[in-house]
């Protein structure tokens, strides 16, 4: 039996620490659209969460494709979702990707939408920490400037009774 | 039995070490493992005339570097479960007659990536768009998400997913090849850095080079080779999504339901008839998520099953015996390892061996709750 291996908490993509060899920063990875994403991130970018139904069954979704995963139509359209979600599940990240090694421990999380599809996403506007992050917790969206495109965040929705 | 396997193992065999080996290539950890099982069943590679195992370096790099003409190919490379589809594909080429002696291999360079694959996704893939933007790396940041969904529905505790680790280290303890050995408790688990909170670094599967091999054959050849041979009875294979925020119910994966729903039925078995579990642990809810998927328990007792003790030596359902994922070794597509380990101890050849085991049953995971495969092994009747 060889050395005690490391874990996989350890890693081995990003970037590495050591004497000598500070830990690099980079920028964080920016999504590239294709022809069959583009119009979920030209909604993105007018502030807007576009995402698919399908004209057969009614059954909305996310990720974009180009057929209905219910039914198998592919008479699909693009629609302005409402914006509001509930926090689904989430992990705090304490060992950062490539990009986030200034942000501290954070949260990556999955959201699921009012019309009912869900989509990972950050959770801004509130601490990373299991008493702030509450499982159903209500979200309304927001949007992020990364690169040439703007992602989807969400924050907790205020009180408003 | 509801009927006669259609193939047998007739060889399995790990690299002569794992865990850290910086002298060898991802190629050479196939081909030592590959030399390994074939002296096993006591063989030589003129006698395989199939190939299957995954990219890179691929079924063409290993069958060449090995000297091998195929006339049976399966390149499937579904993650890290991929092994126990080639085992299935395997028995079913043999039955159709497309070869008759299958060498499957796994190689990683896992820890010291000596012409390591590189796992990360193209940023125009589906998760290159909708996931890695977001911040997350490799498994411990997209694997782990479902579990705190579980923890509320089900009520699993804290304590609980730690006690997975601790279960499995106590069969490691017996183990002499197992990385972590040493005992450790709930308080140790939960006093270790978090890594991707609700999961610390003892939940957490090591990363380790090694590599595995088997060969698999028609069941008519059993009393052919030197160890006792090992039955195929049942087998099945699924998937769900590629995108783990896309999977269906945060607290049960459909893939592994259905994988073991076809094992099962084709082996004719039910859970009161096995006696002994390999689920491939990368993290510590798997086995939980794993042993409800199977139906050995109901949904949402899989905790207190484990906590309970009834899955350590001297429980009544063995899991993981090798230490797992979690104590004995984890390259990276860990399905190789889970799969040896059942031959292990149905030939009677185990460190922590079982009392004779009839029926052993094999789950792995690939990617994400991604893919699923499970095997139902027998022994060789005596």
């Amino acid at each position: 039996m060889s050395a005690v291996p490391r874990r996989s908490a350890a890693g081995t993509d990003g970037p590495v620490a050591g004497p000598g060899r500070p830990v690099a920063t980079s920028a964080k990875p920016v999504p590239v659209p294709t022809p069959e994403t583009q119009p979920f991130w030209d909604g993105c970018a007018a502030g807007e969460l576009r995402i698919q139904r399908c004209v057969e069954c009614a059954m909305p979704y996310f990720y974009p494709r180009p057929v209905c995963p219910s039914c198998g139509s592919a008479r699909v359209e693009w629609f302005t979702a409402s914006g509001r979600a509930t926090l689904y599940s989430y992990v705090i990240n304490h060992r950062p990707a490539r990009g986030f090694e200034n942000d501290g421990p954070y949260a990556i999380a999955v959201v699921q939408l009012a019309e009912g599809p869900r989509m990972m996403t950050a959770i801004t506007g509130v601490p990373a920490t299991p008493e702030d992050l509450v499982l159903d917790m209500p979200l309304r969206v927001g949007f992020a400037r990364r690169g040439d495109v703007c992602l989807p965040v969400f924050s907790p929705v205020q009180d408003r009774s | 039995m509801s009927r006669n396997p259609a193939a047998i193992i007739a060889g399995a065999a790990e690299t002569d070490q794992i865990g850290k080996l910086p002298g060898h290539s991802t190629l050479q950890l196939h081909v030592e493992a590959a030399l390994n099982a074939v002296a096993d069943a006591g063989l030589t590679l003129k006698d395989i005339d199939g190939i299957a195992t995954v990219s890179a370096p691929g079924p063409v790099q290993v069958a060449h570097s090995l000297g091998i003409v195929p006339r049976w190919i399966d390149g499937t490379g579904v993650g890290g479960t991929s092994f126990l589809l080639h085992v299935r594909h395997a028995a079913a080429a043999i039955a159709a007659g497309y070869a008759s002696t299958v060498l499957v291999t796994h190689g990683e360079s896992g820890r010291s990536r000596v012409a390591a694959t590189r796992y990360a996704p193209e940023p125009s893939s589906p998760a290159g768009q909708f996931e890695t933007p977001y911040g997350t790396m490799g498994a411990t940041t997209t694997f782990t998400i479902p579990a705190l969904r579980y923890m509320k529905d089900y009520g699993l505790t804290h304590e609980q997913l730690a006690y997975v680790a601790v279960a499995q280290r106590h069969w490691a303890a017996r183990n002499p090849r197992a990385a972590y050995r040493d005992p450790i408790t709930v308080d140790d688990v939960l006093a270790s850095r978090i890594v991707a909170y609700p999961f610390h670094l003892l939940e957490c599967c090591l990363v380790t080079d090694g590599g595995g091999a088997l060969i698999v054959t028609s069941a008519d050849r059993a009393a052919d080779f030197p160890k006792p041979a090992v039955q195929v009875l049942g087998t099945g294979e699924s998937s769900e999504t590629p995108l783990i925020s896309q999977l269906a119910d945060f607290t049960e994966s459909l893939a592994f339901r259905l994988a073991g729903q076809a094992a099962f039925a084709e082996a004719g078995i039910t859970v009161a008839d096995v006696d002994h579990l390999m689920i491939y642990d990368a993290f510590a809810h798997v086995p939980i998520y794993g042993l409800e998927a199977l139906g050995f328990v109901a949904k949402g007792e899989a905790g207190a099953f484990i906590a309970d003790g009834n899955t350590e030596p001297g429980g009544s359902l063995p899991l993981n015996t090798n230490g797992g994922g979690l104590s004995y070794t984890h390259t990276g597509m860990y399905g190789m390892f889970a799969i040896l380990e059942a031959v292990r101890q149905l030939r009677g050849e185990a460190a922590a061996q079982v009392a004779g085991p009839q029926i052993s049953v094999v789950l792995g995971n690939g990617g994400m709750f991604a893919t699923a495969g499970v095997l139902v092994l027998g022994s060789q009747p005596r």
